[in-house]
């Protein structure tokens, strides 16, 4: 009530920007804390067993493990800012420039996985809602069921089994038919949006029989979040009187339900929308390993094989921080459209 | 001539009576809900494999046999055997052993944490506070899976690094529920009477707000137990968890994997197992949810 409106914005911004930032730093101490402080010894981490002592001191000092700690953690930090987080040594490039090529991939899929999740989570959701108690209802508490309580990884394997093997309606693991692989310029990384800027549809078709399965896979564990959350949203919007009024001055019932209920259910229902292509982004992880999908999940995981801390580290830092943003994000999301909280804002 | 008795009832009797009338409110509350049930008779079927596997199992989980391997679902063995010629009927039932030992080992260490952190930072308040949440924050923050992942990573695979990895992830829930209840019984009149009547902090918090927590942290561990699964199978099958030959649903899941297309029922039974157990729980969650959850008993 007191300050002037621009300077209110100005104070909430600047306390956002505060705890995004402080939220980040929390994300690199505890990445800096599994890198360096967990391993009985850093060093025989990287180098391994065999090192001669020459490299095993080499390599402490480059790690400066002879400074203090919180030394080492604002080197680290520094680090981090300027882009450097460390080099991969099973692929030997820094570990951010392998993260910026296989990111695209995940972000396609998980992408066309959420469009999935909303096309049929939020209409489902509505159902349920509009049919509380009844089949419908029940039906959606099921599939959400399932999809809480599946591994997504053994459904990926048996939907290989039956849809690849058995029916052979889709295309195997991988991104592209291999005699198709690197004949279209990569442009922007996504293998869709690339094949239909070079003009070569069949490639396209390709892609999309590879990555149809993985995506809806995707789309069903992000499903059973939003339709539930939907559901949740909409039991709520259409108990209130404004639906009754709606339906008292003659609107029909889809008008009622999707026109005047639905508008406002969607204001909470952006936050969740974020919230879960966040997770689907971790979901992957495991999607992509079933699928030899060439994404951040597959990085990470090869890397756990190769004993590469740096590149499992960068992984985590990366997806960590997409995550983080996106919950903020819905944050500013949610009071950007909110007129209530736009106006009352404390 | 004798009517007293009836009258003078011995009060610890009275309240094991209060507390039978309530149980049996409360177990007929819970027999409505079918789904409920059928959560409750799949947890308490874990718990009989978990117990009596050695008595149930038809073969060593361990012994090899060469001849045997890959073989199909047959009469010798259930459901098939592995690439080893192991039978997978066996093995599953001692994999509910491990299974349960994960859940248990990530259960009595986050839910503690959890608590003690929370009703700390609710009760306490100012700067603990502020401190707390930020870190709970920050922990919430992040994916979980991939949490583990790199945890585990950097402390080596096995079932006890993998069950820290996930705690690590899992306090963070219980802490932020704990303080939301903090919050509100802090101030209330029964607490301050006890603070005026001189107790510590460190009193009031034990014996006066962690209680009013417990009810609400029972739910969401049920809850919890599914997810604890998932995660666990899912480090499991990546390698990370519990070592070969150790019969782990998820990685049995892994050495399947190779097989899928012509063994299926290698990769396709620990699968189920693993489902079906995190159905249960999800089930049971879900039924104690409705009957123990103070915000939506009230509104009802």
């Amino acid at each position: 009530m007191s300050a002037s409106k621009p300077l209110r914005l100005f104070i909430d911004i600047g306390s956002w920007l505060i705890t995004v930032a402080i939220t980040l730093v929390g994300l690199a101490a505890l990445t800096f804390f599994i890198g360096r402080v967990l391993p009985i010894d850093p060093v025989l981490s990287i180098v391994g067993e065999k090192a001669t002592p020459e490299v095993y001191q080499k390599v402490y000092l480059e790690l400066g493990l002879d400074k203090p700690i919180w030394q080492q953690f604002i080197e680290y930090l520094g680090k981090l800012l300027r882009g450097d987080f460390g080099t991969s040594f099973s692929t030997s490039r820094p570990v951010l420039t392998d993260l910026l090529n296989f990111f695209p991939a995940t972000l396609e899929l998980s992408t066309i996985g959420l469009i999935i999740g909303v096309v049929l989570g939020v209409p489902m959701g509505v159902a349920s809602a509009y049919w509380h108690e009844k089949w419908p209802d029940h039906l959606l508490r099921v599939v959400g069921l399932v999809g809480y309580s599946v591994p997504v990884f053994w459904l990926g394997l048996v939907g290989l089994f039956v849809f690849y093997y058995l029916l052979g309606w889709v295309s195997g693991p991988g991104q592209l038919d291999v005699f198709f692989v690197g004949v279209v310029d990569r442009i922007t990384g996504s293998i869709l949006i690339d094949s239909a800027i070079a003009g070569e549809w069949e490639i396209f078709f390709n892609a999309i029989s590879h990555m149809i399965l993985p995506a809806l896979l995707l789309g069903y564990y992000s499903l059973a979040y939003i339709s539930r959350m939907t559901r949740s949203v909409m039991l709520d919007q259409l108990s209130r009187e404004y639906v009754l009024t709606a339906r008292l001055k003659g609107a029909s019932e889809f008008r009622a339900v999707a026109g005047h209920a639905l508008r406002n259910a969607a204001i909470p229902l952006v936050t969740v929308i974020a919230l879960s292509y966040g997770g689907l982004l971790e979901g992957s992880v495991l999607i992509e390993t079933i699928f030899s999908w060439p994404g951040i999940g597959n990085y990470i995981y090869s890397s756990l094989f190769a004993a590469d801390m740096n590149a499992v580290l960068g992984g985590t830092l990366l997806v960590g921080m997409v995550f983080i943003l996106l919950n903020m994000l819905s944050d500013v999301l949610y009071r950007a459209l909110d007129p209530r909280s736009r106006e009352f804002a404390k | 001539m004798s009517v007293t008795p009836d009258l003078v009832v011995d009060p610890k009797r009275a309240v094991r009576a209060a507390r039978w009338a309530e149980f049996k409110v409360f177990t007929r509350r819970f027999m409505r809900n079918p789904l409920g049930v059928v959560g409750l008779v799949i947890v308490v079927l874990l718990l009989f494999c978990a117990a009596f596997a050695p008595l149930l199992a038809t073969h060593d989980p361990y012994l090899p046999s060469l001849t045997d391997r890959l073989a199909a679902p047959s009469a010798t063995y259930w459901l098939g055997a592995d690439e080893l010629g192991r039978d997978i009927y066996s093995r599953i039932l001692y994999g509910s052993q491990l299974t349960l030992l994960i859940v248990g080992l990530v259960i009595v260490t986050s839910a503690p944490i959890g608590l003690i952190i929370g009703a700390v930072s609710g009760t306490v308040g100012g700067w603990v506070d502020v401190v707390f949440m930020r870190i709970t924050d920050v922990f919430l923050a992040i994916p979980k899976l991939l949490l583990a992942l790199a945890f585990v990573a950097a402390l080596g695979p096995g079932i006890t690094n993998a069950a820290l990895a996930i705690t690590l992830t899992a306090w963070p829930p219980y802490a932020r529920l704990a303080r939301a209840e903090a919050l509100i019984v802090r101030n209330s009149d029964y607490v301050n009477a006890v603070r005026l009547a001189g107790a510590s902090e460190f009193r009031i918090i034990v014996f006066h707000v962690i209680p009013m927590c417990l009810s609400s942290v029972i739910v969401r561990m049920t809850f919890d137990m599914a997810g604890i699964i998932l995660t666990a199978a899912g480090l499991g099958f990546i390698g990370l968890g519990a070592q070969p030959p150790l019969p782990e649903w998820g990685a049995m899941i892994s050495t399947g994997r190779k097989f899928i297309f012509d063994q299926w029922w290698v990769a396709t039974v620990p699968g189920i197992a693993i489902f079906t157990v995190s159905l249960g729980f999800n089930l049971l969650g879900d039924a104690l949810r409705d009957l123990l959850d103070p915000h939506l008993r009230q509104r009802k």
